[in-house]
């Protein structure tokens, strides 16, 4: 059990934490046809924008309501409505995701009034899917805003139908990138299940060439009609905890169970899962799998000289800082220190003595003396600071390339991420051997 | 500084700036003073724009007041080079929380500084306000003077919320604020009559360096430069020199144009891009600051340097000749890099004419010939259909447009701040003939656009 510190500094040095808008922006991006809308300032978007362009390596579509000064005091309402219209002419989306800002929350915005109204006005916006979550950047971290979207979208877009037994939803959290949820769904198929992925990112930033015209708006991702029979699925499986309020919209409304696996990486959470994969589907776990277990269980014998009491310091959002924390612990390492962006009630369950929210001053003070920190991109200045090696996880990562592509989850992906941290730790301790 | 409405009009109307004036003085062209439009606005905010012109300062610490998306969605990505202090690369922030909206965030924001300063000892601290402390009332002004008599060191407010406008009008507020609390708050050790400033140069990818040698070899001084590379301290004493010598000359003219009125400092508008621009670069500063002799000099080293250069370039140039290019970037950039394609034998088939000056444009239509395309406005999706039309062999654009390109198979150069490659100066030409052969020669794109065997 940890102890979740909170420590109020006036300021935060070289923040860890991003904004609610750009993580239901990453989440909105994982539907097929997507334009998210961020309703404030034009720089709010461009961040993001850039931020998201330099980790993926990709075009991404995210467009601004333009909020200036005049227009924050008078009110928003013709700012969105004429961002909405001009997205309808020029960018053509399926849907749209829209999301408030800091500066249009401070403000106080009524948006349900606001939608309602230019919905009557507009036939053209009526007719449009639209998902509305409210972001305040001043509250949360990006794995909230990216599940208060997914919640909007389950809340908003399916319709109730039959149940079909084999189709399953399989909700992913902002802890796994594009390629951990294709091989989730390639997991859950190889069951003969039909998986619907929200959302799916797979799809939309793993990095493709189309044969198509250029497009404004995500190529690839879940539809909007696949979206509305999810209330047809006989399962919904929850990756990441954050995934669990999600669920629970989905079962109030369809009476769909639900289980949360709160990680995919490492032996055991992989054999659950198939074990309930099984379950669902009444089909024995594929050979294919079986082979891929014997494959982990031998990296683990090769890699493990190298993880056995190493000390680890990590800073990275609560579903992502869990499951590389147990999955590290689960192979003798040892945490030494645990940083974090957001509450969750995961925090508690990490295995190490507290867990801090803070930012990277504070990985860098609690890390002195680890053998490895893992962080983002920018935790390279506290690894060169202290001499520790640095393995990237979590956003941004800016100077790794392939970000859409690694999966870390199932077997075939802890398989992959022992051997690149353990290569890590093997270098390390080849060069100590030489002094 | 209060930024008041008569302010933020004072700013986007600068008189030394053409974009307001055409040459007769009647008409007003627009672009400065438009509104983004909701849903088709693509820049970034004017806080944005006052971090671009001041993060630069190096031993400084620069603190953003605000909710977390302002540094936390940004810091520490600029490109940028230090050649000592790596503080500025460092992102602090208040990181308001609910409470901190609804109560007031002065409070956080005295404590913050006074923390900075305890464990950080910057040279000073610029703290930068936002959307959300501006609209709740937070008085920067009043909290940086009492913070700054309280540690000791100058605390700069920057008043530089995004909603306020664009990117450019930003780099002024940032420029307001050089003026205001910095420049001519301390003197120099020592000056020399052939002291200047360099003026809207960031030293991305450290192109900086690629010049200063010439202007030492010519013994010209750099007494400030505002603000690539440069020591807070160098700021404050650049009310003495004798000239300022602007590079991305509209961001930061209200700089320029305030320090001849105040101090009687005359300013030029060069760029560093291009043979052209470098030698006429070098002349113009010596014409104005120098005697025959230093013209003299001035002449011997533009014929050294170019002799140099041709000898460089005439490998790559017998590679790009007639190679066609499509150009997609802002203002002065755009002629001085069609200058800069035409000496190594491209063509510039169009070239966006979004943010150029109506003087900008009589240049660029020179440049392009009859059949060059103006763009006037542009999208990523009319610049593909331009590239189509016009059978171009690359693209040259910011980094936004990077993926645009590379999707549609057609090789790209980075030209905008993100950057790592240094395109400045002589040495910056041949880096640049470099980067674009490499781009249009690469082996993959026979493969990237080969049909599958099945297909």
């Amino acid at each position: 059990m940890a102890t979740v510190l909170n420590p109020k500094k006036p300021v935060a040095v070289n923040p860890l934490k991003q904004s609610q808008p750009l993580g239901a922006a990453l989440a909105f991006l994982g539907l097929k046809g997507m334009m998210p809308l961020f309703h404030g300032s034009q720089g709010c978007t461009a961040f993001a924008k850039v931020m998201l362009v330099r980790h993926f390596r990709e075009a991404i579509p995210l467009s601004t309501t333009a909020m200036t000064e005049v227009t924050t005091i008078l009110g928003g309402e013709d700012n969105v409505q004429t961002a909405i219209l001009t997205l309808l002419e020029k960018a053509k989306p399926e849907i749209i995701g829209l999301c408030t800002t800091g500066l249009t929350e401070t403000r106080g915005d009524d948006m349900e009034g606001i939608l309602k109204e230019i919905k009557k006005r507009h036939e053209s916006i009526n007719n449009l899917p639209l998902v509305f979550v409210s972001t305040p950047d001043f509250k949360g971290a990006l794995q909230d805003g990216f599940a208060a979207a997914v919640e909007a979208i389950v809340q908003e877009i399916p319709q109730k139908s039959e149940t079909q037994k084999d189709q399953v939803t399989i909700l992913v959290s902002s802890a796994f990138a594009p390629g951990d949820v294709e091989e989730i769904k390639e997991i859950v198929s190889a069951f003969g299940l039909k998986a619907i992925a929200i959302p799916d990112l797979s799809q939309s930033l793993d990095g493709h060439l189309t044969d198509g015209d250029f497009s404004a708006v995500t190529t690839g991702g879940t539809s909007v009609a696949e979206l509305k029979t999810v209330g047809a699925s006989a399962f919904t499986l929850a990756i990441g905890e954050s995934m669990r309020g999600a669920a629970e919209i989905l079962q109030q409304r369809f009476g769909t169970q639900y289980q949360v696996f709160p990680r995919l990486t490492g032996l055991k959470v992989v054999d659950d899962f198939l074990v309930k994969l099984s379950q669902l589907s009444g089909q024995p776990v594929p050979q294919k799998y079986r082979r891929q277990r014997g494959q982990l269980q031998d990296a683990m014998l090769d890699t493990h000289f190298y993880f056995g009491r190493k000390k680890v310091s990590l800073g990275l959002e609560p579903d992502l800082l869990y499951s590389t924390s147990c999955f590290l612990q689960e192979m003798g390492a040892e945490i030494q220190a645990a940083v974090t962006t957001t509450q969750s009630p995961l925090l508690a369950e990490i295995p190490v003595e507290s867990v801090t929210i803070g930012d990277l001053e504070d990985l860098e003070n609690l890390a002195v003396g680890s053998d490895l920190l893992i962080t983002n991109s920018q935790g390279k200045r506290v690894s060169k600071t202290l001499g520790i090696p640095l393995y990237r996880q979590g956003l941004p990562i800016y100077d790794r390339l392939g970000n859409g592509h690694f999966s870390s989850v199932g077997y075939n992906g802890t398989k992959e991420v022992l051997f690149r941290i353990g290569n890590i730790l093997l270098e390390e301790e080849e060069t100590k051997h030489q002094h | 500084m209060k930024i008041t409405q008569g302010k933020i009009n004072e700013l986007l109307n600068e008189k030394a700036c053409e974009h307001n004036h055409h040459k007769d003085g009647q008409k007003k062209n627009k672009s400065c003073t438009q509104q983004a439009q909701p849903g088709a606005a693509q820049g970034g905010c004017a806080f944005d724009g006052a971090s671009i012109a001041l993060v630069p300062v190096t031993d400084v610490a620069h603190l953003v007041h605000g909710p977390i998306a302002c540094s936390g969605n940004s810091w520490g990505s600029r490109g940028s080079l230090s050649s000592g202090p790596s503080l500025y690369k460092m992102g602090f922030t208040t990181d308001l929380g609910e409470n901190d909206v609804i109560f007031g965030g002065e409070k956080k924001l005295y404590k913050a500084i006074v923390d900075v300063q305890n464990r950080y000892q910057p040279a000073a601290v610029f703290v930068y306000s936002t959307c959300v402390t501006a609209l709740i009332g937070d008085d920067l002004d009043a909290v940086c003077q009492a913070a700054s008599q309280k540690i000791g060191i100058p605390v700069i407010p920057v008043n530089s919320p995004g909603f306020v406008g664009s990117k450019n009008l930003g780099n002024r507020i940032g420029g307001e604020s050089l003026l205001e609390y910095v420049v001519g708050t301390e003197e120099p050790e020592y000056t020399t009559p052939y002291d200047i400033n360099l003026i809207g140069e960031y030293n991305i990818a450290g192109e900086m360096w690629g010049v200063l040698p010439l202007f030492e070899k010519l013994g010209i001084r750099v007494l400030a430069k505002i603000t690539g590379d440069a020591r807070y301290k160098e700021i404050c004493t650049a009310h003495r020199a004798k000239l300022n010598v602007m590079i991305c000359s509209k961001a930061l003219i209200n700089m320029g144009r305030k320090m001849e009125e105040k101090y009687g400092i005359p300013f030029i508008e060069e760029s560093f891009y291009g043979v052209d621009d470098m030698n006429r670069c070098l002349r113009n500063i010596a014409a104005k600051i120098g005697d025959a002799d230093l013209q003299k000099r001035t002449e011997q080293l533009i014929a050294d340097e170019t002799e140099k250069l041709n000898e460089a370039l005439a490998p790559y140039r017998a590679r790009l000749q007639g190679k066609r290019v499509v150009l997609y970037t802002g203002g002065v950039k755009s002629w001085s890099i069609i200058s800069a394609a035409k000496d190594l034998g491209m063509e510039v088939v169009a070239t966006s004419t979004k943010k150029s000056t109506e003087e900008d444009k009589a240049k660029i239509k020179e440049l392009l010939g009859k059949d060059g395309i103006m763009l006037e406005k542009g999208n990523a999706a009319e610049l593909l259909r331009v590239i189509e039309k016009t059978k171009a062999d690359m693209l040259i654009a910011g980094g936004r447009n990077q993926y645009t390109a590379l999707k549609a198979k057609i090789p790209f150069l980075d030209i905008n701040q993100e950057r790592h490659h240094p395109y400045a100066g002589y040495e910056g030409m041949v880096e640049m003939a470099r980067e674009l052969d490499e781009a249009l020669h690469s082996p993959i794109w026979e493969q990237v656009r080969q049909l599958a065997p099945w297909d």
